[in-house]
């Protein structure tokens, strides 16, 4: 039995007084496409930069690739990892944002490769060549030598997801990847998604596209407050979800659509 | 019918009323203008004007190290680091730099010597020359105003870029030095820029520990031939024509860190 790429056991996160993640267990194997819906608020994100360390978790643990993210086990105790072992860490996944964060100060082609160069020491043409072949994939190669300035919404955020695939990660994490694009430009970032999904890509996807998730996603999973409510498959999730919660966000969601 | 802008028209009157008068005390002033035009390239006041540049630009560029070290310091999450680097910003801008121009100048009082102990010493007089007094002085106060306007600059790049480094696996100093500094240099430009031209002016205070700059000069020769005005006048039109270069540089600088945004880089 292969062992899960991703692993989080009772995860709990707080904001000051808020309980964003109440003990969240989630197992992804290797090249499952997992996406996670539920309201705003919910703990989605939180749960999304938990497992790439942008937040720490103050509660459970998540294993990723097998290894223990954040800490390292001393006999019964939790030392916290250097930020050199951090940065290592985060390198097994990708991660896409909902406003893209590009480097503004850089070319749609620097900013794919100012990873590799700067992080995986790789030799400037090497890694040139590598963000074209990339940009192809993505369908902007026409655009390599634009500032993110100049691009679309959509455009942007494809370049996005090549800067990530850059530091060729084992597990994509997109946050909300089209919630912030024009609805005319949210097509042709899904399809750049599920061509990755197809070519075996694990990814988590914090998404309100139900049409994507039904279509792409292995693993449906709900959550709210905090906490996972439920989780199937798409098609189980969307026709017959065994909790009202679930129900009634996705009666909200699908009649908003 | 055009609208009347009485107030308009009234400073306009007035300014030129001012204007003439000024025009006209500068002619009946008893001002000797050959001596001035004399003295415009006399070879102290070039020397000087040399001195005053040089040690503008050495003090800047300390400065601006010091100031970008003291910003991250500032940022870090090390409490002593920030501690030190809010002490440092206080004490310097809390201080009159003349004041500290005098206390570097002066040290030998106290310190009779410096040095690494065990490794090297020297007589404090002899290493805190008016060159080194001046540096020290100019430079260690710029940093403190540079470190502000430098700490201004991080915080306006926006939270996202750092985490989009983190995330593609750089480290909090890569981040920085790649993502962070290159965009808030940006924000910073336009009032370094005002501190490097206030810096050429400001070099003028240690012509008080003896430093020859540009206004040492001309008082050395006043001193002597008492043409007061006249020599104040050369170091007024020195001072002009360098702040007005720099001036010019500064737009230069500006266009080449707003590349990428495109509103302010086209405007």
């Amino acid at each position: 039995m292969t062992a899960p790429l991703v692993s989080a056991v009772n995860v709990g996160k707080s904001f000051n007084k808020l309980r964003a993640l109440d003990r969240v267990s989630l197992d992804v194997m290797p090249g499952e496409v997992v996406c996670v819906i539920g309201p705003s608020g919910s703990g989605k994100t939180t749960f999304l930069r938990c497992i790439n360390q942008l937040e720490r978790i103050d509660a459970g643990a998540i294993w990723l690739d097998s290894e223990l993210v954040g800490y390292r086990r001393v006999g019964d105790a939790l030392h916290p990892l250097s930020e050199k072992e951090i940065s290592r860490q985060r390198r097994i996944t990708g991660m896409v944002f909902q406003r893209f964060n590009l480097f503004p100060h850089m070319t749609a082609v620097d900013n794919i490769t100012e990873g590799p160069v700067q992080v995986l020491k790789k030799r400037p043409e090497e890694a040139r060549a590598a963000a074209m072949a990339l940009l192809e994939r993505v369908g902007v190669a026409h655009k390599a030598d634009t500032y993110p300035a100049e691009l679309s919404g959509g455009q942007q955020q494809r370049v996005a997801i090549a800067r990530a695939l850059a530091m060729q990660p084992k597990l994509m994490l997109f946050d909300e990847p089209t919630s912030a694009l024009d609805p005319e430009l949210v097509g042709e970032v899904l399809n750049v998604m599920r061509d990755l999904a197809r070519s075996g890509m694990t990814m988590i996807v914090v998404t309100h596209e139900m049409g994507f998730a039904r279509e792409v996603a292995d693993r449906v999973v709900f959550m709210d407050e905090g906490t996972v409510v439920e989780s199937g498959t798409a098609l189980q999730m969307m026709t017959e979800p065994a909790q009202k919660r679930t129900r009634d966000f996705l009666r909200t969601v699908l009649t908003r659509n | 019918m055009r609208p009347k802008h009485y107030g308009r028209t009234t400073a306009v009157v007035v300014i030129i009323i001012l204007g003439v008068l000024l025009i006209k005390a500068f002619a009946d002033g008893q001002i000797d203008w050959a001596t001035t035009r004399e003295y415009l390239t006399w070879p102290s006041i070039m020397w000087g004007l040399a001195n005053t540049i040089w040690m503008s630009v050495v003090c800047m560029i300390v400065g601006i190290v010091i100031g970008v070290m003291v910003a991250v310091a500032h940022g870090s999450p090390n409490p002593v680091l920030r501690a030190a680097a809010i002490f440092y910003a206080w004490f310097f801008r809390g201080t009159p730099v003349i004041l500290q121009l005098l206390i570097w100048f002066n040290l030998a009082l106290v310190f009779p010597r410096l040095g690494i102990p065990g490794v090297w010493t020297g007589r404090t007089v002899d290493i805190i020359t008016p060159v080194m007094a001046t540096i020290l002085g100019l430079a260690l106060n710029e940093g403190a105003y540079a470190s502000e306007i430098i700490r201004a600059g991080i915080l306006s790049v926006d939270k996202g870029q750092t985490e989009a480094s983190k995330s593609i696996g750089m480290s909090h100093l890569q981040a920085l030095r790649r993502i962070i500094l290159p965009q808030a240099m940006r924000v910073v430009v336009p009032p370094l820029g005002n501190e490097f031209i206030a810096m050429i002016k400001v070099t003028s205070l240690a012509s008080i520990i003896g430093f020859s700059d540009l206004l040492k000069n001309v008082q050395d020769i006043y001193y002597y031939n008492a043409k007061v005005i006249e020599l104040l006048m050369v170091a007024a039109f020195w001072y002009l024509i360098v702040v007005s270069i720099l001036s010019v540089g500064q737009a230069a600088i500006e266009r080449r860190f707003g590349r990428g945004f495109a509103s302010t880089a086209r405007r």
